[in-house]
């Protein structure tokens, strides 16, 4: 169940009240988010759209920790995160959030074993069971005859599924999926959804998704939409399954 | 945990030819520090290694150095009588010696160089065990036949073994060659007192020092106390390692402070080039700082890891300037002795201790240049960083 009036039960797995954020440019504020509500329940797949500088990016950063609000606050499981240090809050993304970048965010230079693995560097698991998770995820992604291959020598969608796989190594508590197809053909893209989706629908796994194409927001069960700061409109039903 | 080394090193070889600009910047610094600091050290052994502990050098109260010393028959006969003093077939084990400058056309140069010539008594091989004859055979007394050491026969032009030479006044035949084991010795030319003395124009009865060869090392106290207490003369008694290691120490400071100069000079350079290096780390590499932060990297593991990174440029740089100046080890060379303005051959010596002083400079030089771009890696907006190009 995902609502945007502020009126969730308490029970939803992301909860955001009042959240603003304003950034001020040469003695000008501009108010990117405003009093924005929001809740998200455990296994949910949300897609956000909007026009560019509707603030869909800055929302992911704000429900990711990886930036913090000028007002409001969001909390994820019992956590409010909008009041940790930056320290418990680096520890927090490390546990509980999954990110998807558009650009893939792989490291050049490590191998895509070694790109899953970096999670998994900051738990207390041991060298064979981080290699078991990796195999894993790898196979979860239909790239286990790849881990030996350096992003370079993979394709755009093979990239973006090393990235996935980054993401759901550590079995975090939800994923942030920024245009995740924003820089793939078509038939890539949809091999890219596919997956984001079985990993809804097979893995229980919460997925909250900004994104551009109405193809890609289609396979949401949820698609809100950001205007000028504001969730404007009420939730709309993605496609039907 | 930390973020993995695997990805510095890997990023550094992705980089690597700023990678080498900074390694090479360093290792040129490292290298010319080392190599002043050898110079200095083998001038300074080089002078020290001439002093034996059971020697003692005794010279006129007050004179700093043989040149400006003056000592009499009278006062050498109370030190052969000084109690601690080796004894052997020929008596008391005393060298009175005299010490005069002579110049001689420099090997392979347009100059001349100034060489030590000292007069010494028959005594003076035994007074000094470490000197061997490796050519030739001794002066003999009363003719004007010279002993010149190794370094000397190889440095002047016309003072090899059998050549004939004119200085003084005199006309001199080398007639035979030392090693004294690469102490000052070696840049000297010895002859017999009397004749040197009569060369020179010198009052008979003076000398300029007398070593005396002591029965141990221990024994310098009572000997020194002794001559000393003693009203009939007026001297200095120095053990000789101390006397020539107060020589070394002018030089040995004017090397080390210049080279050090240099060094800081070059090391500025060096840590720009290293600043250079990580802070264009750093920017190519902001989505991957911003990506390894998102995932959970603290500041603390992005500093350091840069760091690292930083140090490990440093290392192979020292490592390099440190292998680069080992070739100098043992390479001779000369300068004047400013307490003798005369021409001493020596050799650089690179030891452990200067290699690892070496590698510390390195290293500093790498945290230097290391810590304001890792702290900037930190620090930079992950939100915004993250949608870096």
């Amino acid at each position: 169940m995902v609502r945007i009036d502020g009126q969730g039960n308490g029970n939803s797995l992301i909860r955001a009240r009042g959240l603003g954020k304003t950034y001020q440019r040469g003695g000008e504020a501009t108010h990117v988010l405003q009093g924005l509500n929001l809740d998200v329940d455990a296994g949910d797949f949300v897609a956000f759209m909007g026009p560019s500088g509707s603030g869909k990016t800055t929302l992911l950063n704000l429900l990711g920790g990886l930036d913090v609000p000028t007002a409001g606050s969001v909390t994820v499981a019992g956590d409010e995160i909008t009041r940790m240090s930056a320290r418990k809050l680096t520890a927090w993304r490390a546990r509980h959030v999954g990110f998807v970048f558009q650009m893939y965010n792989l490291i050049p230079v490590l191998t895509a074993f070694q790109n899953v693995e970096l999670p998994l560097l900051l738990t207390h698991l041991s060298k064979a069971e981080r290699r078991r998770h990796v195999e894993t995820a790898l196979a979860v992604v239909g790239l286990a005859d790849r881990m030996h291959h350096y992003p370079r020598q993979l394709s755009g969608g093979q990239e973006q599924r090393v990235g996935i796989a980054r993401a759901i190594v550590a079995d975090p508590t939800f994923l942030l999926c920024d245009e995740p197809t924003g820089d793939l053909d078509r038939k890539s893209a949809d091999e890219i959804l596919g997956l984001v989706d079985r990993l809804v629908t097979e893995h229980g796994k919460t997925v909250l998704m900004v994104t551009h194409d109405p193809l890609a927001a289609e396979r949401a069960r949820v698609v809100l939409h950001l205007e000028k700061g504001v969730l404007v409109d009420t939730v709309t039903a993605g496609r039907a399954r | 945990m930390a973020i993995p080394l695997i990805y510095n090193v890997r990023s550094l070889r992705a980089r690597w030819t700023s990678t080498v600009v900074a390694v090479l910047g360093i290792a040129g610094t490292v290298g010319v520090f080392v190599a002043m600091l050898s110079l200095a050290r083998g001038f300074e052994a080089t002078l020290v290694a001439s002093g034996s502990a059971r020697n003692a050098i005794v010279r006129r109260a007050g004179a700093t150095s043989e040149m400006d010393s003056s000592v009499t028959l009278e006062q050498v006969r109370v030190v052969e009588d000084a109690p601690g003093v080796e004894r052997g077939d020929a008596g008391a084990l005393v060298s009175p010696e005299v010490v005069v400058i002579a110049s001689f056309p420099l090997k392979g140069r347009d100059t001349e160089g100034n060489a030590q010539v000292r007069g010494v008594s028959p005594k003076a091989l035994a007074v000094r065990p470490t000197v061997r004859i490796v050519a030739g055979r001794v002066f003999q007394p009363g003719l004007t036949e010279l002993l010149v050491g190794r370094n000397v026969a190889a440095s002047y032009v016309g003072l090899e073994l059998g050549r004939t030479v004119r200085f003084g006044g005199g006309t001199w035949t080398v007639v035979g060659v030392f090693d004294s084991g690469g102490t000052a010795y070696d840049s000297e030319l010895w002859c017999d007192f009397s004749v040197l003395r009569q060369v020179y124009q010198r009052p008979q009865h003076l000398f300029q020092s007398a070593t005396a060869r002591l029965a141990s090392p221990d024994a310098l106290t009572g000997f020194k106390d002794a001559l000393t207490a003693d009203p009939r003369v007026t001297v200095q008694v120095d053990r000789e390692v101390d006397y020539y290691a107060k020589q070394s120490r002018q030089l040995t400071t004017l090397i080390t402070v210049l080279g050090s100069i240099v060094a800081v000079v070059m090391g500025i350079g060096a840590v720009f080039g290293a600043l250079n290096t990580m802070y264009s780390a750093v920017a190519e590499r902001a989505r991957e700082i911003a990506t390894l932060r998102a995932l959970g990297f603290g500041s603390g593991s992005i500093v350091l890891s840069f760091i690292l990174e930083a140090l490990g440029i440093a290392l192979v740089g020292g490592l390099l300037g440190c292998v680069a100046v080992l070739p100098l080890n043992g390479l001779t060379t000369g300068t004047i002795n400013w307490q003798t303005f005369s021409h001493l051959a020596f050799a650089f010596r690179v030891t452990p201790l200067l290699l690892a002083w070496g590698l510390l400079f390195a290293l500093l030089m790498g945290l230097v240049g290391g810590v304001p771009p890792a702290i900037r890696a930190a620090r930079a907006r992950i939100a915004v960083a993250l949608r870096e190009l």
